[in-house]
């Protein structure tokens, strides 16, 4: 057995086994990611969301997915059906392949490039052309509109997701996740992650993500009240599905990032609590329930009042981040904290 | 064929195919996307040649703003397809002597090329077993970092124009004053009513 897992097939079944693995957790996730978020959501409006299907509605997801598998397809006529049939596969795919470089453990990662975190933020700038292929595929106003508005929210929040990683990477020295969590380690459990010395850009970069995957407040592509669904107007069936998957991953993705730049990861926030992958899902739920709370609570942003808070408010007051933690990383103000480098092998 | 090979050809052939499909592609944004999977391909070509941070640069800029930009510009301008068709046999000449003059510099590189005495020693050297990004970041940011901060003053210049250029403020429509939005007491706008938990409206 060994033997065989040293030739190149070996290692390929291996790594196939891998990629399985973080898919079925990724998509096992995804099924109970929606049916909490309907729950939570419920729970707020004092509804009883979704409890028909199975132990307390449990399954509710389930049946939703083979509703929307059985479905007809349809394409508008005037569609350009290529580009119409790819947007979706484009917005799953893309969704799923960033989790090649998410680690859930030490050394329980698929990749371990050592530009791990560009390599995500490369994919999740990919993301935005299954929202403009879909709106312009469709070949109809609120598609078109819809994508395009989505198209310019997603790219000028990117910049300030960048420039806030920008300064997580500062800290760290390297752009290996791996590295980032180690470097929060510490005596201090909970007090050594990065959140202390990146204080402000925390609650930056969870109100980046939720304007980058489109999530209320900042859900303008498909505000109901003006533009229908957005995008996904003229999407049914399978299609649709694949749609809305990808959007639940992407937000999971982000809920992974939030804890492994600034949570800690795998850490346990108590130190003498042994550490471990369960921190690691136990932390990206939690940030999942905070991001269904915030689509529970807070009302819709106007478009204009979405731009001028990225451009006008994130933008430069992560730019002015980035030089403060370069300076104190530099001259080790502090006591050091903005300063990690050693703390990598 | 080791698995490098495979992915080198795999990622030539799609270069070549994007680069091709984006020049005979007949919808603008069809060719837009082909474009897009040329970068992609490119970027690929660059990790098997072990330069990781370059392909996610290329990936990063060209494919996630460069491209979004000429999608949009496609998409929204009003193109006739007709004519311009008719005006691209006005611009065969010129196309094909740039094709000619670009064809004859690949040849040149490949065939004729000699390096000077001297230039491989000009090359900057790796210091110890850095990985590209530290290397890249020391060689930039230390070694020409005056030709770097250069180049990005150029760059800046290029976009104070370009904004100056087309802006235009205009006085007579209404605009969102953000500032006296949020300065508004809710108290003279609207009124609470404390409702117990539980019980509803």
């Amino acid at each position: 057995m060994a033997d065989f897992l040293n030739t190149g097939a070996g290692m390929a079944l291996i790594i196939v086994a891998q990629t399985l693995a973080v898919v079925a957790f990724v998509m096992v996730s995804l099924l109970f990611l929606v049916y909490g978020d309907r729950k939570i959501w419920a729970a707020v409006q004092m509804r009883r969301g979704p409890n028909v299907v199975g132990v307390f509605g449990l399954l509710q997801t389930v049946a939703d997915a083979l509703k929307y598998v059985v479905k007809e397809v349809v394409v508008p006529a005037g569609a350009d059906k290529t580009v119409f049939m790819l947007a979706p596969l484009t917005s799953f795919v893309l969704a799923l392949i960033a989790w090649a470089v998410i680690p859930f453990n030490d050394t329980w990662v698929l990749a371990d490039i050592n530009v791990a975190i560009l390599y995500v933020f490369a994919i999740s700038s990919l993301e935005v052309y299954g929202v403009i292929m879909g709106g312009w595929a469709s070949n109809s106003k609120y598609p078109f509109l819809g994508s395009l508005r989505s198209a310019a929210q997603m790219i000028s929040y990117e910049v300030s997701i960048g420039l806030i990683i920008i300064g997580v990477i500062l800290s760290t020295g390297s752009l290996n996740f791996g590295d980032i969590v180690q470097a929060q380690e510490g005596s201090l459990g909970f007090f050594n992650w990065y959140w202390l010395p990146h204080f402000p850009m925390v609650f930056l970069f969870f109100i980046s993500c939720l304007a980058e995957t489109n999530r209320p407040p900042f859900d303008l592509p498909e505000a109901e009240s003006e533009l229908v669904a957005g995008y996904q107007v003229e999407y049914s069936s399978t299609p649709f599905l694949l749609f809305m998957a990808g959007e639940y991953i992407a937000i999971f993705l982000m809920c992974a990032l939030i804890s492994l730049l600034f949570f800690g990861g795998w850490l346990s926030p108590i130190p003498f609590l042994p550490d471990g992958p369960l921190w690691m899902v136990g932390k990206m739920a939690f940030f999942f329930f905070l991001f269904a709370m915030v689509k529970a609570i807070v009302p819709r942003y106007r478009y204009d009042q979405l731009m001028r808070l990225g451009w006008k408010v994130f933008l430069p007051f992560s730019l002015v981040w980035v030089v403060f933690v370069a300076f104190a990383a530099k001259f080790d103000w502090f006591w050091g904290i903005y300063a990690r480098w050693d703390l990598i092998g | 064929m080791s698995v490098l090979t495979i992915a080198f050809y795999a990622f030539a052939i799609s270069t070549i195919a994007g680069g091709l499909f984006t020049v005979i592609g007949r919808n603008p944004v069809h060719s837009v996307l082909w474009l897009i999977l040329a970068f992609l391909s490119s970027a690929g070509l660059f990790v098997t040649l072990g330069a990781e941070f370059v392909a996610m640069l290329l990936i990063i800029v060209y494919v996630g703003a460069v491209a979004v930009l000429f999608l949009f510009v496609v998409m929204m301008l009003d193109v006739d397809f007709a004519e311009l068709k008719a005006e691209m046999a006005k611009y065969v000449p010129i196309a094909l002597l740039i094709g000619t003059v670009l064809l004859m510099q690949l040849a040149l590189a490949f065939g004729a090329w000699e390096y000077g005495d001297g230039a491989l020693e000009r090359v900057a050297a790796r210091q110890g077993d850095q990985q590209n990004t530290a290397a890249l970041g020391l060689l930039i940011y230390d070694k020409y970092i005056m030709l770097f901060q250069l180049s990005g003053l150029i760059l800046l210049v290029a976009m104070i124009g370009a904004i100056v250029l087309t802006l235009r403020h205009r006085q007579d429509i209404k605009r969102q004053d953000v500032v006296a939005q949020m300065m508004r007491d809710p108290a003279k706008a609207m009124e609470l009513k404390d409702i117990k938990s539980g019980q509803g409206l």
